[in-house]
């Protein structure tokens, strides 16, 4: 089995662990080694985070090389350009929820907000295939997660996993309406 | 779902994902632990979170959050002379305020055995430095394992308690972040609740204890005679282990997490060295690194942090006359952040040309890094706003630990040195020395107060120290993960009693002790110019709960309805105090200029309103998102 590597980023309070989390026990439920890593401490209180998730070997370091992901997931769309220069390979893949927290330099007006064209100017540069997603009806923004799952999902980003194993992993994390609220959101998308 | 506190104590063998915390608490659960201690800091605040997971009545161990490192490793000894097996763990920096304790461990017979649990943190991911601490393994004599991932840290753990118990000596388990951190699937084994008695078995007879006079020598020369004699064991423990490549030319030695870093940049090497991989790094298997070390003609040690392994493997070399070409350290860069693969990958490639290591080149981000920043609504932020009004440019702000560490960031600028926790009065009472000219103030969280702060509030009352201390209460540990102190009204197992931070200081004799809600701000800057106004010790508490803590527990609570604020945009006068000298992230400036708030920020509490000079904000309520109604 090859390797497959995802690099997810995003800013502390977007609910990266939840989404990283699901990815990693959706490969488990599909038999698939897996090993991964997430920021703790400080970052979490508004810093950029980031989680590595890696399929295919287990005896392995979490951390994943510079410019070697296959899959960049990000929850912003800062930190989505952020990532692509420093972890998404030529040939990639790059998904991102399409809204912005902005960073303190752009609310100071010191650095300019990244827009979305800058994104797609940069991938094509780079070779990297680009997917924006954005769910206006949300009704909480703490289910963007689950609108890049569903995304992910529905364009089968990630070999080896599909749509049952993301279920199985979101039940083993979720229960009560919090889980229905999830799964309604990311079949939704998913198809 | 899943339920955590099940899996930790089931019955038979399984197989989970964990993370390397995690895996310690299972590990404390097989190895029969009956009291764990700790004071919270990252990489390790995990495992209390997995330790609260099960419930306070199904747990095989005592728990607590003690006061601070030094206290959390005396409650531990304690037991563990009282013939309990004994676990503390805290983080890196938490072993210095542990350490007059720590260094006497050695001396004593740990009847029980007592495990130390360090969470190292090489890059300072969430520390003030990156200190290695093996070096404090050295100084006291006492033995260290280094696990690489989550299953190891398992296994580690139960070999350091096991070992612990038969010779009665401490034992360290040094964790780094991202052991800590990484996830990973763990076969455990079985476990079945034993029946361990609530027997007392201290007995001075099996001392001394009293490390007084000549009885302090004799105690250190049976520490010394320990660590000896489990030399012999270290050189077959199954921690230490060698992947044999074939290879009689290079050899590596290394040891933690730069191992699996090392294995992924020997990926696409064809003539893979061979390497010899530590778990247990003190003390060091001498003759089986003497034996590796002649088996190979040139052995590169690749060491995080700072030099001890190349130290004692070159002098291992030199007492055994062995000649390889030892290759260690070769600049100071080599001592400093965490050798994640793309820090591995260029160091080889110095020593090895000839392996073609590929060494990414990859450009520099044109962005300026995000660094963490106090959340919507921060007690600490209006704090900050409102303190700064008072103060004059050159007056002189101490910084202290926590979460209100981050108003040393623009545009707030409050907090202009840090040492450690608890610093602040100290170091604030140095600072008013020889100096009518500068006022000077210093901050202090609530959790560190009780942590490390009060002996130098004491001082500063005991030497009539000329300074304002104000202390940044919101009722938890918040920066480490909410984790109650003795002011929150509970503790690990359940309420109690909170500690008043004002009766204290009355009992204290401060005289002069202001209270008020942060968001009240225009009171608070009048407090603080009466304060500094004031000649000797003041205290002002500037108090507001934690709005993350608040908003999680309010959002669980069925009907909840987020309510956010609103920019009347007819009404601004773009003074943009709010995005620039307030600086909520919730607001955010378009291209235009114009001020917007993002409700997926904005939690409306409203203590921007009164920031904004012409009036432009208010509260709306937004049909915006509902509570979930259950908890998670
Ligand atoms: C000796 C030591 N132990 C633990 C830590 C980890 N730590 C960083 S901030 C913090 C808590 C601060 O809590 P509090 O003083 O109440 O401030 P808050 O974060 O709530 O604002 C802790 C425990 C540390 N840096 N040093």
């Amino acid at each position: 089995m090859k390797r497959f590597d995802i690099y997810l980023i995003g800013v502390g309070g977007q609910g990266i662990g939840l989404l990283s989390e699901t990815i990693l026990r959706a490969a488990d439920h599909g038999n698939i080694p897996v090993s991964g890593v997430d920021t703790h401490g400080l970052a979490q209180r508004g810093g950029m985070v980031v989680s590595h998730v890696r399929l295919g070997s287990t005896l392995t370091t979490p951390l994943i090389r510079r410019g070697r992901a296959d899959l960049v997931v990000a929850l912003e769309r800062t930190e989505a350009y952020r990532a692509l220069y420093s972890h998404a390979r030529s040939g990639g893949t790059l998904v991102y929820y399409d809204t912005s927290w902005q960073t303190l330099g752009a609310r100071l007006g010191r650095e300019e907000e990244v827009s979305n064209s800058l994104l797609e100017r940069e991938c094509l540069k780079r070779k990297v295939n680009l997917h924006g997603v954005r769910m206006e009806e949300l009704e909480d923004y703490r289910m963007q997660n689950m609108v890049l799952l569903g995304k992910i999902a529905s364009l089968s980003l990630v070999p080896y996993i599909g749509k049952e194993q993301y279920e199985e992993a979101m039940d083993d994390l979720m229960a009560g309406t919090m889980l229905e609220k999830n799964l309604e959101v990311f079949r939704k998308i998913a198809g | 779902m899943k339920s955590l506190g099940e899996i930790l104590l089931r019955n038979s063998s399984f197989e989970e994902i964990v993370i390397g915390n995690t895996a310690i608490v299972r590990a404390m659960v097989e190895s029969g632990v009956r009291v764990v201690t700790t004071y919270p800091g990252s990489p390790t605040p995990e495992i209390a979170s997995a330790v609260l997971s099960i419930p306070q009545k199904d747990r095989p161990f005592y728990f607590e959050y003690s006061t601070n490192e030094k206290v959390a490793t005396e409650v531990a000894f304690g037991a563990s002379i009282n013939g309990h097996l004994a676990c503390v763990f805290f983080k890196s920096v938490g072993l210095n305020v542990a350490a007059d304790s720590f260094v006497q461990l050695g001396h004593m017979e740990l009847l029980g055995g007592m495990v130390i649990v360090l969470g190292d943190d090489p890059g300072a991911n969430s520390s003030q430095n990156e200190q290695d601490n093996r070096h404090y393994a050295h100084m006291t004599y006492t033995p260290l394992f280094e696990p690489a991932t989550p299953a190891e840290a398992y296994e580690m753990f139960i070999e350091a308690a096991s070992i612990s118990r038969k010779r009665r000596m401490p034992v360290v388990v040094r964790m780094t972040t991202h052991v800590c951190h990484a996830k990973q699937k763990v076969l455990f084994s079985f476990w079945k609740a034993g029946k361990n008695g609530d027997i007392s078995r201290f007995d001075p007879a099996n001392g001394p204890y009293i490390p007084i006079a000549k009885a302090a020598l004799d105690m250190k020369k049976k520490a010394i005679e320990k660590i000896r004699n489990f030399q012999e064991y270290a050189e077959t423990s199954p921690s230490n282990s060698i992947d044999d490549n074939g290879n009689r030319v290079k050899g590596i030695i290394t040891a933690g997490l730069p191992y699996l870093s090392i294995l992924e940049i020997l990926e696409d090497v064809s003539e893979k060295p061979d390497i010899l991989k530590l778990g247990l790094v003190h003390p060091l298997p001498a003759q089986r690194i003497a034996g590796f070390l002649r088996g190979h003609t040139e052995v590169v040690i690749i060491e995080e942090l700072d030099d001890l392994l190349e130290r004692e493997i070159k002098s291992i070399a030199y007492e055994k006359g062995i000649n390889t070409r030892i290759i260690g350290k070769t600049c100071d860069e080599d001592w400093i952040g965490e050798y994640t693969p793309d820090r591995v990958a260029p160091i080889m490639d110095r020593v090895w040309p000839e392996m073609e290591i590929s060494v990414e080149d990859v450009p520099d981000i044109p962005l300026a890094p995000r660094p963490p920043q106090m959340c919507p609504g921060c007690g600490h932020r209006s704090a900050f706003h409102a303190i700064k009004q008072a103060l004059s440019e050159k007056d002189i702000t101490v910084a202290d630990i926590g979460c209100h560490t981050l108003g040393f960031l623009p545009p707030y600028n409050m907090g202009q040195a840090l040492l450690s926790m608890g610093h602040s009065t100290g170091t604030a009472s140095g600072l008013s020395l020889f100096n009518d000219q500068r006022r000077v103030v210093a901050f202090l969280g609530d959790s560190t107060l009780f942590h490390a702060g009060i002996p130098g509030i004491i001082n500063a009352i005991f030497n009539s120290h000329n300074l304002t201390l104000v202390i940044m209460e919101n009722g938890t540990t918040a920066m480490t993960g909410h984790q109650n102190h003795p002011g929150s009204g509970a503790n690990a197992r359940g309420p109690v009693m909170a500690i008043s931070i004002d009766r204290m200081l009355e009992g204290l004799g401060v005289t002069n002790i202001r209270r008020i809600d942060t968001y009240s701000q225009g009171k608070l800057t009048s407090m603080i110019e009466e304060a500094v106004a004031e000649k000797g010790f003041s205290v002002v508490i500037a108090s507001h709960p934690c709005m993350l803590k608040f908003t999680r527990e309010q959002r669980r609570k069925p009907g909840f309805i987020q309510k956010t604020v609103d920019i009347d945009q007819d009404k601004c006068t773009l003074a943009r105090s709010c995005v620039a000298e307030f600086a909520c992230p919730s607001f955010q400036r378009l291209q235009d200029g114009t001020i917007r708030v993002n409700p997926e920020l904005c939690i409306g509490d409203a203590s921007c309103i009164q920031t904004c000079p012409s009036k432009a904000i208010s509260l709306k309520k937004s049909s915006g998102s509902q509570g979930e109604g259950d908890t998670e």
